[in-house]
């Protein structure tokens, strides 16, 4: 990752950038219910860590994996198409490899979610700009876990250059 | 934290991430932005050993480090993190880890990365009290440390084999006022996969940023410039975050001193440090006091001012010494004279620091009786075992910082018994030139 500091540097002739400090705060800031594909139900892996810290964020996590029944408390689903209408999901958080990334990114534009985010790692930049023409925020290769932690203060917690720069009260 | 009426849907405007802000705004606010409940304008003293939990299931995600957040001020407090963001900020870097010295740093980086049978290459040019814990006390955890002339690209190059796992310099070595060409010797260490370690404690971030010439890890030894007032002794590791550990066993491989945790692929760019913080630190206890890291936080807050005059006054001072009949050399980068000149020009175009060493012309007596003469007749200078106060030090290395090594160890080290260290501080100009015309004539008299 680039110094927080530093603009985003993934914008392209191919569409906007896809680590946008915009975009990335308005989704952590309007969402509340986030799909996890991949999220597994082993307590030391990465999809672990991230589904369990934003569920203490007050966040709903909807664990999304086939082999699974549940994961932290939440009924798991195969696929993000068979995640029941009723549940309104905010953005699908992808835990994937890369080349898995197209047909989960096409489930969510079919099911009109307003955004996908692909992990750390998790780097499919013809999808994320599928998503983008669909009209959904996109983000990449970015920790959903880290960058709550940068603008709600956590990441600060930890000596981490969070790149936030104010002299007004804290009011996340 | 756990609670969702408040969270996750907050109504502050959202933070100016995209603006690159300079580095003197950066020593002022970068790791501290007015709290919530009292809106205290300074970093305020949370002078606490332990934190409350909120429920027993938020202390076992803490414990997990699931969640971010407080736990015991031997792993983290409040007052340290604002001096390590800070720091991380002014680095370039992607976060930072302070330690209860610049030795308690660089024992944390190696303790973290290395394991018994590994190897490193370090410069020849180092600090006295670093190399002995290269040579000594590395060798007790079974790290073997070879010694290299850092000037010589080749021999970097030649020392390396399977089992090295780390490249170490000093951004000016000590004491000959030698530059690292970093750039060139990151690019060994990146075609062998392994991190460059500097320690930047001359330069600090306002002089030289070394992860802006490709190095990976940063140590300092806070306690000289960025504390800047000779009060506090503390130290700070950054990380870069442009290293890959995915495949660095130390960091990638499942932890087994923390329930198998894999830092690298959990924590991505921030594994090594969080490694360092939660196993390391926990372990060593080499922890900071948040009041110590208040101190230091009051002087990054006007680091850019003072290195300014410090280099000014340096220069001036390795001026006026080089052109003086009773000094055979000086090693000041500054100075055109120096080898390392170009070098200096390239990585450090503010000034290389006000840190530096010069040789005596024999008095009768040989050179070490004419360096002690030297250094008791001084008036302003402090003669004392520290660089990088705001006042002016000195220092006779033979018989001091450098005294644990051998003949050979001092040779290689490049410490003869003529040579007085100085470190210039921020005092008038005139009144430092004086005192060290004083001294002069005492010793031709």
């Amino acid at each position: 990752m680039p110094s927080p500091s530093t603009p985003p540097d993934t914008a392209t002739e191919a569409g906007p950038p896809l680590d946008d400090p915009h975009v990335i705060q308005r989704i952590l800031r309007t969402a509340s219910t986030i799909a996890i594909v991949g999220l597994s139900n082993k307590t030391q892996r990465a999809s672990h860590f991230v589904g369990s810290y934003l569920q203490d964020e007050g966040y709903r996590v909807i664990p999304v994996n086939p082999t699974v029944d549940a994961v932290l408390g939440e009924t798991a689903y195969p696929d993000v198409a068979s995640i029941p209408d009723d549940i309104t999901i905010d953005v699908v958080d992808i835990f994937r490899r890369p080349e898995a990334v197209p047909p989960i990114v096409a489930e969510a534009i079919a099911r009109e979610v307003p955004a996908v985010w692909m992990q750390f790692g998790v780097t499919n930049e013809d999808a994320a700009r599928q998503a983008q023409r669909a009209g959904l925020d996109a983000v990449m290769d970015r920790c959903m876990k880290i960058e709550h932690g940068r603008y709600s203060g956590g990441l600060h917690w930890m000596g981490m250059n969070t790149g936030v720069i104010s002299a007004k009260r804290q009011a996340w | 934290m756990p609670d969702p009426s408040s969270s996750p849907t907050p109504s502050a405007p959202e933070a100016a991430v995209d603006h690159a802000f300079g580095f003197e705004t950066r020593m002022l606010h970068a790791g501290h932005v007015p709290d919530p409940q009292t809106g205290a304008r300074a970093v305020p003293i949370y002078q606490t050993t332990s934190y409350v939990f909120d429920s027993a299931d938020e202390a076992a995600h803490l414990f997990e480090l699931k969640q971010y957040g407080n736990i015991y001020t031997r792993i983290n407090n409040p007052t340290t993190a604002a001096f390590e963001e800070r720091v991380a900020s002014l680095e370039n870097a992607t976060g930072a880890l302070a330690t209860a010295s610049g030795m308690a740093a660089e024992f944390t980086v190696m303790m973290t990365l290395l394991e018994p049978g590994d190897e490193v290459v370090a410069s020849a040019h180092l600090y006295g009290g670093t190399r002995t814990m290269f040579v000594h006390t590395l060798r007790k955890m079974g790290v073997t440390v070879h010694f290299v002339d850092p000037t010589n690209l080749d021999a970097w190059q030649a020392a390396l084999t399977p089992q090295t796992r780390a490249l170490y310099g000093e951004t000016i070595g000590n004491p000959q006022g030698s530059v690292l060409d970093i750039s060139r010797v990151a690019a060994i260490a990146d075609a062998h996969g392994v991190p460059l370690i500097i320690d930047n404690t001359f330069c600090t971030p306002y002089l030289c940023r070394p992860i802006d010439h490709g190095a990976h890890i940063v140590v300092h030894s806070a306690t000289k410039f960025m504390g800047g007032h000779g009060t506090s002794i503390g130290g700070v590791i950054v990380d870069g975050g442009t290293f890959d550990f995915s495949d660095y066993p130390t960091i990638a491989d499942p932890s087994p001193a923390y329930h198998d945790l894999a830092f690298a692929e959990t924590f991505g760019e921030y594994g090594f440090l969080m490694k360092a913080r939660a196993e390391t630190l926990r372990d060593t206890g080499a922890s900071i006091s948040p009041f110590n890291a208040f101190l230091l936080l009051q002087g990054l807050e006007t680091l850019s001012v003072r290195m300014e005059r410090h280099v000014a006054n340096a220069q001036a001072v390795a001026e006026y010494l080089e052109a003086h009949p009773q000094v055979d050399w000086v090693a000041y980068p500054g100075l055109p004279s120096s080898p390392y000149h170009a070098l200096a020009e390239q990585y450090t175009p503010r000034g290389p620091g006000a840190i530096f060493s010069f040789g005596l012309s024999p008095g009768p007596d040989g050179p070490r009786a004419t360096g002690k003469q030297f250094i008791e007749a001084l008036e302003l200078f402090s003669h004392l075992a520290n660089v990088g106060d705001a006042r002016s030090l000195v220092i006779h290395p033979a018989s001091t910082t450098h005294q644990q090594l051998s003949a050979a160890e001092l040779e290689e080290s490049g410490v003869g018994p003529e040579m007085v260290r100085l470190s210039v501080g921020l005092e008038t100009l005139d009144d430092l030139l004086w005192d060290l015309d004083r001294a002069f004539h005492a010793i031709r008299s």
